[in-house]
C-alpha cells in the first residue's frame, strides 16, 4: 500500500491528506475530510449521488481516485452555499419540495448548478438531460426540474 | 464508500515515454487510467489486480482536437466524450454518439481513447465478487467455462464501446506508441472477436490518438438501450454512406456495436448497396443482410432473440437517416 | 385553516438542500468499528462448517459471530418467526447472511470476510412457483421434502357461483406481476453502540424503530428499557425498510461484544439481497358482467412467489384478495391465494404491499370487459364504483371515497374518450384507479395500546416541541405533525420543533408504513396539541374574563375572535397556562376503530379510511423497437383533505415515477435462483429522461374521521399507474401486456405473434393445479351493500 501525500483544492481550500494512493475522491471527502454531504447509493458509478464539481463539471467521485483529481478544483454541497447563506438552488430545491428523503439532493444540486453556470436560461430537456445521470427514487424528476427553473428565473431576474 | 478500490499504486506519468517505459514490463502489472470511469469499478469487483495505475493525465499532447491541412481530424485520446459531444471539430455522428455514452459525469471524466478501449462486458462478469463466487468464476474471471455458451472454448463478452462503430465507419486510424515504436493501425483492425483479448494493442502499447479521414459521406448514429441514460447500448450502429450526383450509393459502411465480442461490419450489406439507389426497399432489404450474419448471446439485458431483431431495425433507421441527411 | 392546506416547504428542506442531514453512514464515533456480513454463495444447502478462525486472527478483526452466537428467531410478524440474525443450520438464499466481522476499517472487514470458509451440503433449489409446488423437493423450511407452500388462503363472500351462473358475460384471465425492488437511494445503515453499563443504542435507516426495538429485546435477550433505537433520516424506504434486519441486531451485538461502537453499511448488492420487495404474483381471474358491464360476481386466485423468508408474506398473502373490492361493488366474490417459498432473497412490502398486482390484473380485466361489451373503459369503472359510506361484501368500511369523482375529472383533465377513439396508430391512452389504505386496521402484534402516541411539550418562552415515533422516511412526515399542531395552535409549521423516531424519547408510533402515518399520527397530534390549546384557553380565558368559546388561536397569539384587539402572545398565554396548571405538557393518541368482518383474515384491508385514485396514462409506442415513450400522466387522487399540497403533490408524482418504473422497466430477474442484475445498473430505475410530465389532481374528499380530514397518499397514486399503461399500450398498438413489465422484447414479440395471425397478447397462460383448501364461507355484512356505516366521531 503506498501512503502518499495528496494536495486537494475542496470548496476553494487546499487540504493536506495523507493518504493511499488507491483512495477514492469520495472516500477522502467522507472519511478524511469529514465532507457527508456527498452521498454514496451504488459506489460504482450508477446513481450519481456522489457527484461533486470537478473544475464545475460533475464527476462521480465514487470512481474517481483522489489521486486523479490533485491540482483541481472540487466543489462538494458543503461549497455550494456561502456559509449560511444558500445556492439559489438549494432554496429553490427546498421551496418546491424537489428533496423528499433528500439523498439524491446533493448530487441533483451540484449537477443543476453546473447546468445553470453553462446555460443559465435552461429549457426542460436541457434540464432532464443534464440530470440524466442523477438518479432520484422519489420524486419523479418533477419538483427537481421546477426547482432549477424556479432558480434559474431569480439568478436571471437578478442579473438584469 | 461500502467497496473499496483494494490497494494498488499511482504514477502520474508527465510525458507519453514516461507512460510507455513504465507499462513496458508485462511483470509489472502497470496498467493505463485515463478517465478511469470502466477502470475503477473493475478493481472494485475485483475483475482486475494491477500493482501500479499509470495515469495518462496530465499527458499535455494526448489532450484536445485539431485538424490537418487534408480535413483529417485527430482527436487525442484524453479528449472528453462531454468535449467530443459538444465539439465543433469532430464529425457529427462522432459527437452524436459520445453524447449518448453514460450519463453526463461519466461523459465528462471518459475519454475516446478509454472508450474505444473499454473492456468486453457480460452479465457474467460484471457483477459483484460475491455474485460470481456464487455462481463460479467464468471463463473471462479466470475460470474455465464460459457460462454464455458453456460448449465453446472462447469468451462472448460483448464489446460496448459506442464510438468504435463510428470511428471504424469513418475509416478511422489510431496511433499506438510503445517503448518499442510506433505503429498506426485501422481503427476496424483494433478489435478481435475474442471477449478476453479484445483488442490487438499489446498491454504496452498506448493509444495516443485517434485520426478520421475528411469525408462526404452522409452519415447516423443509432443506439438501443432501455432508458435514455446510463445504459450501455443493446445495440449501436453506426453507417457512412456517400452518394453519387444520381442519388446512388458510392460507398456504404455499416458497423453494429454492442452485439458480438467486436464491432461488426455487415460487409455483404455494404456490398449490396454500392450502386444502388437508397430506397426504402434497398434499405429494408439492406437491413435484413446486414443482421443475417450476426448471433446475439443472452448475456445482456432483454433477450437474445429481441436483440437480433433490432439489428435490421437500427439498421434500416440508420440508413434512412443517413440517406436523408443534409451535407 | 392557516397552516393545513397551504403548500410549503419541509420544515428541514434547507438541511436537506444544503448537504447538512445526518443519514446513518454519515455518523461517526471514536473508536468506531466497521462491520460486515460473510453471506452464503449456495442458494439452499445445509453448513457442514463455517471456518472463522483466518479472520479471527487476522490483524485488526475485533469479534466474528456467526450463527449460533444469536440464535433466537425473529421475524416482523408473530407467525412467522422464521428468520436468524445469521444463519443457523442451513442457508436459504444467496445472499443470507452467515457470519459477521467487526474490524478497525472497512479493508480489514472486507479482508476479514474473505477469509471466512464455509463449507455446505447441496439442496434442492426451489426457484419458481412451479417449482415450489412439486412434491419432492427439500422443503426450504422444515426437514424433509413436500410442497413448499408458506400459507394459503380460501375464502368466499356471497355466491360466485350464483353471481357467474346470472353474468351475461364472463371472461377469465392470467396475468404475471414481476417481483421489483424499492431501491431506496440510500444504502441499509446501523450504528450500535454498548454502554458499559449495559444499555445499547441502535441509530439504524429504518421505518419502523419500534418494531426494531422489540426484535432487538428478543434476539439479544435485554429488557426493551435497556435498548435504544433511533431512526436516523431515512434516504428512502417505499417498504424496503420495515422488516428488522441481520445488520441491525449484529450490529449491536458486535457492539456489545467488542465495547466499540460497530457500524454497518451495505453494499447495494447486499440490498438487493436483503429485499422484501415486491412478490411476483401469478393471477387468474373470473369475472361475471352484466349486459351493462356490471360485475356480478368475481373470482381471484393468486400464486406468490415469497423467496426465503416468511417476512410480511401472510399479510402479502391476504392483501393480493383484500382490496379489489374496495374500488367496485363486487356482490359475489371468492379468493383463493397461496404463498410458495422459493430460494430467493425474501419478498414483503414494497410500495402498495400487495395490493398493485390484483390491482393490475383486474384493471387490465375490466379493460378487456369494457371492449367485449362495446363501453367505454370509463363508463364501466363508473357503472361499478363503490359509493362512499357503504359496506363492501368483504367486510370493508367505506366512508368518504371520491372515485366516482376521481374517475371523471382525470377522463376530463386528459381528453380520454375524444384520445381513445381518435389517436394515430401508435398513440394511445388507458385509464384506471386503485384505492389504498389510511394506515393498517390493525398493529402487527396483538395489542389494545393506540397505534400513535404524540407528546408534545411547550417551554416558558413559547417553544413548542413534539415528541413522535413517526419515522420520516422522505414522504414529510416530520411536516405533517408540524402543521397539524402548528394549525390547531395558530402558529407556523417552522415554530414547532420535533423529536421523532427515538424510542427513548419518543412515544410509540409503530411505524412508517401501510400509509399510516398522518391519518394515525396526525389523529394523535391533533388530539395532542388540543389539549395544549385547551389548557391555554382556559388560562387565557380567565386572564381576559372572555369565554373560551369565542377565543382563537391565529398570528402567533390567542385572541377573542369578537374582539381581535383582545388577546395575549402565543409566549404570554403560555406563560398564563403554565401559572396556573403546571409544566405545559400534554399528549394524545389514535387507535383504529374496530372494524374487523367475522371471518380469518379479515384482520387485512381493513382501514379507517381509503384514498382513492384514478390515472390516465398517455403512450407513443414504436412498433418497431417496442419502446413505450409515456408522454404524460393525469392522477386525480381523493386525498381528503391536503395536510400540505406540496408534499401530496410530491408524494403523487413519485407514485406515479415508481409505477411506470414498475410498469416499463424494472424487474427482478432471476437465472435459476441467482439475481440476473444486482446493481443500478442491470435494474432499471427510470432516468430523467423516462419520465413525463404529471398533472396532479387533488380532490377533497373530507374524510370524516382523518385529521381536519385527511387521508394518505403515499402509496395509493402507485396502483392505476401500472395497468392504465398495459391499457394505454392496448390502445395504441392492440396487443394485451399481461405480464409486467412492458419491455420492448415483450411488445415486438406480440406484435410480430400479431402479423402471423396470433392472437397480440404477451402474458402466462395458465396457472398451476393447485388445490387450494375448503372455503370459508362468509356472510356478506348486515344490509349489504349500504350497510349499517358507524363513524366514530372525533378519536380514542
Amino acid at each position: 500500500m503506498t501512503e502518499s501525500i495528496l494536495r486537494l483544492t475542496v470548496n476553494g481550500a487546499l487540504h493536506t491528506v495523507v493518504t493511499s494512493s488507491h483512495r477514492t475522491l469520495l472516500e477522502v471527502l467522507r472519511k478524511d475530510l469529514d465532507m457527508t454531504g456527498t452521498k454514496h447509493g451504488c459506489d460504482l458509478g450508477e446513481c450519481g449521488a456522489c457527484t461533486v464539481l470537478v473544475d464545475s463539471k460533475p464527476m462521480l467521485s465514487c470512481i474517481t481516485l483522489a489521486s486523479q483529481v490533485e491540482g483541481r478544483e472540487i466543489t462538494t454541497i458543503e461549497g455550494l452555499s456561502d456559509g449560511p447563506f444558500p445556492d439559489e438552488l438549494q432554496t429553490a430545491f427546498s421551496e418546491l419540495g424537489a428533496a423528499q428523503c433528500g439523498y439524491c439532493t446533493p448530487g441533483m444540486i451540484l449537477s443543476s448548478r453546473s447546468l445553470l453556470d453553462t446555460n443559465p436560461d435552461p429549457t426542460t430537456d436541457d434540464i432532464n438531460e443534464a440530470l440524466a445521470g442523477n438518479l432520484c427514487r422519489c420524486t419523479g424528476y418533477v419538483a427537481i426540474i421546477s426547482a432549477v427553473h424556479l432558480a434559474a428565473t431569480r439568478t436571471l431576474g437578478r442579473a438584469e | 464508500m461500502t467497496i473499496q478500490v483494494p490497494p494498488v499504486g499511482f504514477v502520474s506519468a508527465g510525458t507519453l515515454e514516461e507512460a510507455a517505459r513504465l507499462v513496458s514490463d508485462p511483470d509489472d502489472r502497470a496498467v493505463l487510467i485515463a478517465g478511469g470511469t470502466d477502470l475503477v469499478p473493475k478493481l472494485k469487483r475485483h475483475q482486475a489486480a494491477p500493482i501500479t495505475l499509470v495515469s495518462l493525465a496530465n499527458i499535455e499532447a494526448m489532450h484536445g482536437i485539431a485538424i490537418t491541412d487534408d480535413g483529417a481530424c485527430v482527436i487525442g485520446a484524453l479528449t472528453t466524450l462531454s468535449e467530443i459531444a459538444s465539439s465543433p471539430d469532430v464529425p457529427t455522428m462522432l459527437a452524436s454518439a459520445a453524447a449518448t455514452v453514460a450519463s453526463p459525469q461519466i461523459r465528462n471524466s471518459a475519454t475516446i481513447g478509454g472508450n474505444l478501449c473499454v473492456d468486453t462486458r457480460c452479465n457474467y462478469i460484471d457483477m459483484p465478487l460475491t455474485w460470481r463466487q456464487a455462481r463460479g468464476h467464468c471463463l473471462k474471471d479466470g475460470g474455465d467455462t464460459c457460462w454464455v455458451a458453456p460448449a465453446s472454448d472462447r469468451c462472448w463478452a460483448i464489446s460496448s464501446t459506442d464510438l468504435a462503430p463510428v470511428v471504424i465507419a469513418l475509416n478511422a486510424s489510431v496511433r499506438l506508441v510503445s517503448s518499442r515504436g510506433e505503429r498506426v493501425v485501422t481503427a476496424d483492425s483494433l478489435y478481435r472477436s475474442d471477449g478476453i483479448n479484445y483488442l490487438t494493442k499489446t498491454s504496452d502499447e498506448i493509444l495516443v490518438d485517434v485520426t478520421i479521414p475528411a469525408t462526404t459521406a452522409r452519415t447516423s448514429f443509432q443506439k438501443l438501450r432501455r432508458r435514455g441514460s446510463i445504459d450501455f447500448a443493446l445495440l449501436s450502429v453506426a453507417c457512412a454512406v456517400d452518394v453519387d450526383s444520381e442519388g446512388r450509393c458510392d460507398t456504404a459502411r455499416i458497423v453494429v456495436g454492442g452485439i458480438a465480442s467486436a464491432p461488426v461490419s455487415a460487409t455483404d450489406a455494404e456490398e449490396f448497396l454500392v450502386g444502388k439507389q437508397l430506397t426504402p426497399e434497398v434499405i429494408d432489404e439492406a437491413s435484413e443482410i446486414a443482421s443475417k450474419p450476426v448471433r446475439a448471446q443472452d448475456n445482456t439485458d432483454t433477450g437474445q432473440r429481441y436483440r437480433k431483431w433490432m439489428i435490421s431495425v437500427h439498421v434500416a433507421k440508420a440508413l434512412t437517416e443517413a440517406a436523408t441527411e443534409r451535407v | 385553516m392557516h397552516a393545513v392546506g397551504t403548500a410549503g416547504p419541509r420544515i428541514d428542506g434547507m438541511e436537506q438542500t444544503m448537504g447538512r442531514t445526518k443519514y446513518t453512514d454519515d455518523m461517526t464515533l471514536p473508536g468506531m468499528l466497521i462491520g460486515r456480513l460473510a453471506r452464503s454463495t449456495q442458494a439452499h444447502a445445509r453448513i457442514i462448517s463455517i471456518d472463522t478462525s483466518a479472520a479471527e486472527a487476522l490483524d485488526g478483526v475485533k469479534a466474528v459471530l456467526v450463527g449460533t452466537d444469536l440464535p433466537i428467531t425473529y421475524g416482523i410478524l408473530p407467525v412467522s418467526q422464521d428468520e436468524t440474525a445469521l444463519a443457523v443450520g442451513k442457508v436459504r438464499h444467496v445472499g443470507e447472511p452467515i457470519a459477521a466481522v467487526a474490524a478497525i476499517d472497512a479493508e480489514t472487514a472486507e479482508r476479514a470476510v474473505d477469509l471466512i470458509k464455509a463449507t455446505y451440503e447441496p439442496l434442492d433449489t426451489v426457484a419458481s412457483i412451479d417449482g415450489a409446488l412439486l412434491e419432492d423437493r427439500d422443503l426450504i423450511h422444515g426437514e424433509g421434502k413436500g410442497l413448499n407452500v408458506h400459507r394459503t388462503a380460501a375464502l368466499e363472500f356471497g355466491d360466485v357461483d350464483e353471481g357467474l351462473a346470472s353474468a351475461d358475460h364472463i371472461r377469465e384471465d392470467v396475468f404475471y406481476f414481476a417481483g421489483n425492488t424499492h431501491a431506496a437511494l440510500e444504502l441499509h445503515a446501523a450504528l450500535a453502540t454498548a454502554e458499559p453499563g449495559g444499555r445499547v443504542t441502535l441509530w439504524s435507516s429504518t421505518q419502523v424503530p419500534h418494531y426494531v426495538h422489540r426484535t432487538l429485546a428478543k434476539v439479544l435477550e435485554m429488557p426493551a428499557g435497556q435498548i435504544r433505537v433511533v431512526a436516523a433520516p431515512v434516504g428512502g424506504g417505499f417498504g424496503g425498510k420495515t422488516d428488522p434486519f441481520s445488520h441491525e441486531i449484529v450490529a449491536a451485538k458486535l457492539a456489545m461484544v467488542t465495547g466499540r461502537p460497530v457500524k454497518f453499511t451495505l453494499t447495494r448488492e447486499e440490498v438487493f439481497y436483503a429485499h422484501r420487495g415486491r412478490h411476483p404474483v401469478l393471477m387468474w381471474v373470473k369475472t361475471g358482467f352484466d349486459t351493462e358491464g356490471r360485475i356480478t360476481a368475481c373470482h381471484f386466485k393468486t400464486f406468490l412467489e415469497g423467496g426465503a423468508f416468511g417476512s410480511y408474506g401472510a399479510a402479502s398473502l391476504y392483501y393480493t384478495g383484500a382490496l379489489q373490492t374496495s374500488t367496485y361493488q363486487i356482490p359475489n366474490y371468492r379468493f383463493e391465494g397461496v404463498r410458495v417459498f422459493t430460494n430467493k432473497p425474501p419478498c414483503g412490502p414494497k410500495r402498495g404491499h400487495g395490493t398493485p398486482q390484483p390491482r393490475f390484473a383486474l384493471e387490465c380485466q375490466l379493460d378487456k370487459a369494457a371492449e367485449d361489451l362495446g363501453i367505454d373503459p370509463v363508463a364501466i369503472r363508473l357503472i361499478n364504483a363503490v359509493e362512499p359510506n357503504s359496506m363492501t361484501v368483504n367486510h370493508l368500511r367505506i366512508t368518504s371515497c371520491a372515485l366516482s369523482e376521481c374517475i371523471e375529472r382525470v377522463a376530463e383533465a386528459s381528453g380520454f374518450k375524444e384520445k381513445f377513439e381518435n389517436l394515430p396508430a401508435g398513440k394511445g391512452v388507458g385509464i384506471a384507479v386503485g384505492a389504498y389504505m389510511c394506515g393498517a386496521g390493525l398493529p402487527i402484534y396483538f395489542n389494545e395500546m393506540p397505534q400513535s402516541e404524540v407528546q408534545i411539550k411547550v417551554d416558558r418562552g413559547g417553544g413548542v416541541t413534539v415528541f413522535s415515533m413517526a419515522t420520516d422516511i422522505g414522504q414529510g412526515s416530520t411536516t405533517m405533525l408540524a402543521t397539524v399542531v402548528a394549525e390547531v395552535l395558530g402558529l407556523e409549521p417552522s415554530d414547532i420543533a420535533m423529536v421523532t423516531a427515538d424510542t427513548d424519547l419518543t412515544p410509540v408510533d409503530l411505524g412508517s408504513y401501510s400509509s399510516r402515518v398522518t391519518f394515525m399520527g396526525g389523529n394523535a397530534a391533533l388530539e395532542a396539541g388540543t389539549a395544549v390549546k385547551d389548557r391555554v384557553f382556559a388560562a387565557v380565558a380567565d386572564k381576559l374574563g372572555a369565554p373560551i368559546e369565542s377565543l382563537v388561536a391565529q398570528n402567533g397569539r390567542i385572541e377573542d375572535a369578537e374582539e381581535p384587539d383582545t388577546g395575549v402572545s402565543w409566549a404570554e398565554a403560555v406563560a398564563l397556562a403554565i401559572a396556573s396548571g403546571g409544566p405545559l405538557i400534554e399528549s394524545g393518541s389514535y387507535r383504529a376503530p374496530k372494524l374487523a368482518g367475522p371471518y380469518k383474515g379479515a384482520g387485512v384491508g381493513i382501514s379507517p379510511a381509503y384514498s382513492y385514485s384514478a390515472a390516465v396514462v398517455e403512450v407513443d409506442c414504436d412498433p418497431d423497437t417496442g419502446i413505450v415513450t409515456v408522454d404524460k400522466v393525469w392522477l386525480a387522487h381523493d386525498i381528503g383533505q391536503s395536510i400540505n399540497p406540496l408534499l401530496v403533490e410530491g408524494q403523487i408524482e413519485g407514485g406515479v415515477y415508481m409505477g411506470l418504473g414498475e410498469a416499463l422497466f424494472e424487474a427482478d430477474d432471476f437465472r435459476g435462483a441467482l439475481h440476473r442484475g444486482p446493481s443500478l445498473l442491470d435494474y432499471k430505475m427510470p432516468t430523467s429522461l423516462d419520465m413525463p410530465p404529471v398533472e396532479a389532481i387533488l380532490i377533497d374528499s373530507d374524510d370524516p374521521e382523518g385529521p381536519f380530514g385527511a387521508k394518505e397518499v403515499g402509496q395509493g397514486p402507485l396502483l392505476p399507474v401500472i395497468p392504465a399503461v398495459a391499457n394505454a399500450i392496448w390502445n395504441a398498438l392492440g396487443i394485451r401486456m399481461d405480464q409486467t413489465p412492458f419491455t420492448p422484447d415483450k411488445i415486438v414479440a406480440a406484435l410480430r405473434d400479431v402479423a402471423r395471425g396470433k392472437p397480440g397478447r404477451f402474458g402466462p397462460k395458465e396457472v398451476p393445479a393447485f388445490e387450494f383448501p375448503p372455503l370459508i364461507m362468509v356472510e356478506p355484512p348486515e344490509g349489504f351493500p349500504t350497510g349499517r356505516i358507524h363513524i366514530e366521531v372525533g378519536v380514542s
